[in-house]
């Protein structure tokens, strides 16, 4: 008690066991998917599971600056795009090795992040979400006329990467657990992030900024580290998707994608890291089962969108309402 | 060569004013309301729709352009009146989701009403054909049409809002909402004329560009993008800034395209220069506006953050 009411965000000593709770139980359903799959009988569903871990990575990332820097950034698709891009162009050069396409992915995330991070975080507010936007757009035309990787058609990869030399990655329900460990490992570092210095001064930069500068926290370099470390994250998630489909094209990181990030994130509950991973689960669901049930399932899906909006403010955005109050 | 550079230049003035009408309003919006709206693209597209409908229903373009104002202010009051109204005091990410959300609606319902194939609006017999501008050099009449009335709007515009009550209670407005609300202006019903005037102007810019482009659903999304780089570079809540930001966007995007490669030859050889020029195009107008953002954070013309 002691010691999480230490380490913990001020006035919340039990939030953080409750995060890892339901983290845990989480996982523990993801780890039960494959067989329940096996019974039933029908592989192709876990893909779809493979898909919906990726974007729980993607979402828990961006959680990390969205919901404990109050960085509403829309433009993160962009590292899913990189992420995807890291194994199409590796493989293309016989470099098939996933370890190696991850950290060349999170290399060109970091860089990217770093320079359009110092640019965009001169600004706060609409201009924030406008310029991390307008920056992931540039990255998307930028693949758009990447004639060699297909450019708008995108590329089709001739094989799964491989884990240290060795074709395991082939199998569904190998890939299917290995992005689980990912998933799970990237959780702990997350979680860590966020309890350390570092992260509570990132959280107290968003409760209050200008006290956090009085008392001597410069927040440029704070949030600047956060959102590098986010991009950096979020690739690990473009290259399982990649790996996933087995082909990458610039509609991985369409600002629409960036969109649904922020979607997933909202929907489990802001800066909770654990919400966020339950969010990207029920959103991608929810997506699945409109488009199962009609063609027109974004239309559903916008309506709900606007509805969560405009009827359950405190129920998804709770802790919103508590950064607005900050900034007024 | 010469001709081309003039060519390009006009080119880049008529994607200006069209961006121009768009991002006036989208600035206010977001200068007097607080507001981010995502969905302003969708009303150039749906202003686009209208005037195919209108024009293929009464057969004129005139007719369709004059239907098109009255439809345009319907859609821009129920959209204020449903959606944006409740948005007002939330918090920046609230708004945009729900506006993410009313993208994703249009789309989807522009998809259902008016199916998935773009349609063509007919170039009005008065205004087609080209006309000689210096030597060999011919420039389509439409296209100087809409320069012409691009910029007649925007004078007008101007004068509305220098000169008039209105104006001058928009510009209070964007400088301290809250000090326009203490002295006893109706501040939701100033909020409903800016939305509404906003989405005329968004609506006109997608009617007048409809007969030179093929309409479809995706023609919001990338003026919407273009427009938050104009809205910016000229600064939030300045109409001047939004003027000058979206006919240098504009101008440098149309011109990038182009002199580009041709530029990049001196230095590479062809084909390197053709690549690279094309991969650098598309990003000239994000590293022009990472430039600004160096030198002036608020944009051209912003006072406020």
């Amino acid at each position: 008690m002691t010691d999480a009411a230490l380490t913990g965000t001020a006035g919340r000593p039990s939030a953080m066991s409750a995060r890892v709770q339901v983290a845990l139980v989480l996982f523990a359903l993801f780890a039960l998917f494959p067989p329940v799959v096996i019974a039933l009988d029908d592989p192709f569903l876990i893909l779809i599971g493979t898909r919906i871990l990726a974007y729980a990575i993607a979402a828990m990332a961006l959680d990390l600056i969205l919901g404990f820097g109050a960085m509403v950034s829309f433009g993160h698709a962009a590292y899913l795009g990189f992420g995807a891009y890291a194994v199409a162009v590796l493989s293309s050069f016989g470099i098939h090795d996933i370890a190696l396409q991850i950290l060349a992915a999170m290399a060109v995330s970091a860089l990217f992040a770093l320079v359009t991070g110092a640019i965009s975080l001169r600004t706060r507010g609409v201009y924030f979400i406008m310029i991390t936007l307008a920056f992931g757009q540039m990255a998307f035309f930028f693949f758009t006329s990447l004639s060699a990787y297909g450019g708008d058609d995108g590329y089709a990869l001739s094989q799964r990467s491989t884990l240290f030399g060795m074709d395991l990655l082939r199998s569904n329900t190998v890939f299917y657990y290995a992005t689980l460990g990912l998933l799970m490992g990237l959780f702990a570092l997350c979680h860590l992030i966020v309890r350390s210095r570092f992260g509570r001064v990132l959280t107290g930069l968003r409760e209050n900024r200008t006290r956090m500068q009085a008392i001597g926290f410069p927040p440029f370099r704070y949030q600047l580290t956060a959102f590098v470390i986010s991009g950096c994250l979020t690739s690990v998630a473009g290259v399982v998707l990649a790996n996933q489909a087995q082909f990458v094209s610039p509609a991985f990181m369409s600002w629409h994608r960036s969109g649904e990030l922020i979607v997933m994130v909202v929907l489990g509950g802001i800066g909770t890291l654990s919400g966020a991973i339950g969010g990207a689960v029920a959103a991608l669901l929810l997506e699945e089962f409109l488009g199962a049930v009609t063609e027109h399932w974004r239309l559903y899906f916008g309506i709900f969108l606007v509805l969560m909006v405009l009827f359950s403010p405190r129920g998804i955005t709770g802790l919103v309402q508590q950064i607005k109050g900050s900034r007024r | 060569m010469m001709n081309l550079l003039v060519l390009q230049l006009l080119n880049g003035l008529q994607l200006g004013v069209l961006l121009f009408l768009i991002a006036a309003g989208l600035t206010l919006v977001f200068g007097i309301m607080d507001v981010v709206n995502l969905a302003h693209g969708v009303l150039y597209m749906v202003g686009a729709y209208f005037i195919a409908t209108f024009a293929a229903m009464t057969g004129s373009f005139w007719w369709g352009l004059l239907l098109t104002v009255p439809a345009a202010i319907a859609v821009g009051l129920i959209l204020e009146l449903v959606v944006i109204r409740r948005l007002y005091d939330r918090s920046h990410l609230d708004q945009v989701l729900a506006t993410f959300g009313l993208v994703m609606i249009a789309n989807e319902a522009v998809k259902i009403v008016w199916g998935t194939s773009p349609l063509a609006v007919p170039m009005p017999e008065l205004l087609s054909g080209s006309v000689p501008l210096m030597g060999p050099l011919q420039y389509p009449v439409y296209r100087i049409a809409i320069i012409a009335s691009g910029l007649a709007m925007a004078g007008g515009l101007y004068l509305v809002i220098n000169h008039t009550r209105i104006g001058m209670l928009l510009r209070a407005g964007a400088t301290n909402r809250a000090m326009v609300s203490a002295l006893g202006i109706d501040i939701g019903k100033l909020f409903a004329i800016v939305f509404t005037l906003g989405a005329v102007l968004a609506c006109i810019a997608g009617a007048l560009v409809a007969p030179i482009l093929s309409v479809d659903t995706g023609m919001g999304e990338s003026v919407l993008i273009l427009t938050f780089v104009v809205v910016v570079i000229g600064g939030i809540g300045s109409i001047r800034g939004a003027f000058l930001g979206a006919i240098l966007v504009a101008v440098v995007d149309t011109l990038g395209g182009v002199f580009g490669p041709i530029l990049l030859r001196s230095v590479l050889d062809p084909s390197a220069a053709g690549q690279a020029g094309r991969m650098l195009a598309p990003m000239l107008i994000y590293i022009l506006m990472a430039a600004l953002l160096c030198v002036k954070p608020d944009g051209l013309f912003g006072g406020r953050g």
